[in-house]
């Protein structure tokens, strides 16, 4: 696939999405949607680090917030391109907090990525908290009570916004799994000592697994914060980061389209439940949740699509 | 100064309280090399099984020294039977499987408990049972050492060395500690992997049932969602100590508890939550292998 027909693809992909949402569907859809969009991001950047880089981060939410609390700081004070402009806004605030995000992620991946498994998984956790509580201590973004007012819309532009970044997202850490500097990331999962043998140098690839994937994060933080209009440090809790985990092992960690399924599938199955929780009168979704994280971990760690892309589960057709 | 002996005094109450969870997930560390994140959660249920059973047996109203062991017994019993569960069924089947996975099966056994908790014991705190009065023993100036205070660092204390009596001189210990060092010559001298590891998570758990009704009399608050941040605490202890190393442990806890407290009485409230991370992030920069552990050098 050449690098243009994927971009069009993409394009093409978020401009149906978004007249769908705007045409048809209602608000409570569209909101839906944006959280798909927002997951997805998510999911796939994270599946970088962990199911391509085999290093286990907890932190996801954590670089979130830092992209959502930059790109809103900035367009609450900031407007760059005035009213029929504003669109172009959005963009480069997004990039803004993905940069942050960015930084965060080399200031926590430098000094913590010389760590294994489990330890790296309690820094990362430790940084998200970390950051919670900043964020609940510092005036400057509202403390507990939050950020609010923060400029944007549910309308046609922030839906293909969105969309074009998830959509850009997937096709960008799809390229970069698939070239030769993106396969330094697998062998470093596969075996650390034998790659650092053949000349890679382990640290650097793992801290610039890290920084993509948290800008990426970042990016998503930023449209988080402009669908929902609203901040609060209560939105980035250690469940967040869960979620995300939950979506890349269900999707098959390795797999970027298994991590879009995983995605999809983790923020519609939450409201396809609603009439349990209210037929229950407990919410019961949580508890679900982790109970299917432990039994597939049991039963087929591999996830859904393993470490498989969509492309690989066509049939081979046989030499007659 | 008087203020300072008293923090003191509390800062080793939360300690002892922290060192006998840190030592759960020191002991199942040294054996599975994994992090037990469901630990926290027993801790919790330990509390919450004190507060049924007192209610259930109504030792609330006759507080005194029988009541309070009543409690610590429950506690004792319902956490080993967890941790007996939760290897049995949640980490048995993952034995030879990555680390990776093992992990990631840990956190969803412990949000698991966390929120069938929130279903089954509903989500708002409730008042830990007074089975003990607590009174002054003793008082200077300002300074007051307590009957709870006395009564927790004794039964930590007695827990601890029951504790180093059964690795050290029971055979069950023994083969504990070869089970640690080495998992195959261990199989190989006849021990019974399996059996050693369910009696480490019995131990481990019920050293956590006894910190929950310690750290329940003292804070009295409980809620299905405490486990999480005293089990981090606790964690980040057991890696100060040097995770695997049971002394270590309880070093790191004390010192985690009385760190903690100083924050509290000298900086601000709100951020000590921040300060056992960022005290984690620290030591794993600077001496990973914690105070007493053993940097291992890794072979090809």
């Amino acid at each position: 696939m050449g690098a243009w027909r994927g971009w069009i693809l993409v394009v093409l992909v978020a401009l149906s999405i978004a007249t769908l949402s705007s045409f048809v569907l209602n608000a409570y859809m569209q909101q839906i949607l944006f959280y798909i969009a927002i997951n997805v991001m998510l999911a796939c950047s994270l599946n970088l680090v962990m199911g391509f880089c085999g290093q286990f981060s907890l932190g996801q939410a954590g670089f979130m917030a830092v992209g959502a609390y930059v790109s809103a700081l900035l367009s609450l004070n900031w407007s760059l391109f005035p009213e029929p402009f504003h669109y172009f806004n959005f963009p480069l605030y997004a990039i803004a907090g993905g940069l942050c995000a960015g930084v965060a992620g080399f200031l926590v991946g430098m000094p913590s990525l010389r760590l294994r498994g489990d330890y790296l998984a309690i820094v990362t956790l430790g940084f998200g908290e970390i950051i919670r509580v900043i964020l609940l201590n510092l005036e400057v973004v509202g403390g507990a009570r939050g950020l609010y007012g923060i400029p944007g819309t549910q309308d046609f532009g922030m839906c293909f916004h969105a969309f074009f970044w998830a959509g850009a997202t997937v096709l960008l850490l799809w390229r970069l799994v698939h070239s030769s500097f993106g396969r330094a990331f697998l062998s470093v999962r596969e075996d650390e000592i034998a790659s650092e043998c053949m000349g890679i140098n382990t640290t650097r690839t793992k801290v610039s697994a890290f920084v993509i994937s948290a800008f990426f994060a970042g990016a998503a933080g930023s449209i988080f914060a402009y669908t929902t209009n609203s901040l609060n440090p209560a939105s980035f809790q250690f469940v967040k980061s869960v979620d995300v985990v939950i979506m890349v092992v269900l999707g098959g960690m390795g797999s970027i389209s298994g991590s879009v399924v995983g995605a999809v599938l983790v923020t519609i199955l939450p409201e396809a439940l609603r009439p349990l929780q209210e037929y229950t009168g407990v919410d019961l979704r949580m508890v679900i949740y982790s109970l299917t994280l432990i039994l597939l971990m049991i039963w087929r760690p591999s996830g859904l699509f393993g470490m498989k892309e969509w492309t690989q589960f066509r049939r081979p057709r046989r030499a007659a | 100064m008087e203020e300072f002996l008293q923090h003191i005094i509390n800062g080793l109450n939360l300690g002892a309280g922290y060192a006998l969870i840190a030592l759960g997930y020191t002991m199942v560390y040294g054996i599975l090399q994994m992090i037990n994140f469901a630990h926290s959660e027993v801790y919790m249920i330990g509390a919450f099984s004190a507060f049924y059973g007192s209610r259930f047996f109504n030792l609330t109203e006759h507080p005194g020294w029988g009541s309070f062991f009543a409690a610590l017994a429950l506690a004792i019993v319902a956490c080993s039977s967890l941790g007996l569960l939760i290897e049995r069924f949640a980490y048995r089947p993952l034995r030879n499987s990555p680390k990776t996975n093992a992990l990631i099966t840990a956190i969803g056994v412990s949000l698991f408990l966390q929120f069938s908790g929130q279903v089954v014991f509903g989500a708002d705190p409730k008042l830990f049972p007074s089975v003990l009065e607590d009174y002054a023993l003793w008082t200077y100036g300002n300074v007051q050492l307590r009957l709870f205070d006395v009564t927790i660092l004794s039964v930590a204390c007695v827990a601890m060395l029951l504790l180093n009596f059964f690795i050290q001189r029971t055979r069950v210990g023994t083969a504990m500690r070869a089970v640690s060092f080495s998992f195959r010559s261990a199989t190989l001298m006849g021990i019974n992997v399996n059996t050693i590891i369910m009696v480490t998570f019995i131990v481990g758990s019920a050293l956590a049932g006894v910190g929950s009704v310690l750290l329940g009399l003292k804070y009295s608050k409980i809620d299905p969602l405490m486990g999480t941040l005293i089990g981090l605490k606790a964690f980040v202890a057991a890696v100060l100590g040097g995770i695997g190393n049971l002394p270590g442990a309880v070093v790191g806890g004390l010192l985690m508890g009385l760190s903690e407290e100083m924050v509290v009485a000298y900086l601000s409230s709100t951020y000590r939550d921040a300060l056992a991370f960022g005290l984690l992030i620290f030591i794993l920069l600077v001496k990973p292998s914690g105070l007493f552990g053993q940097s291992k050098v890794e072979k090809v």
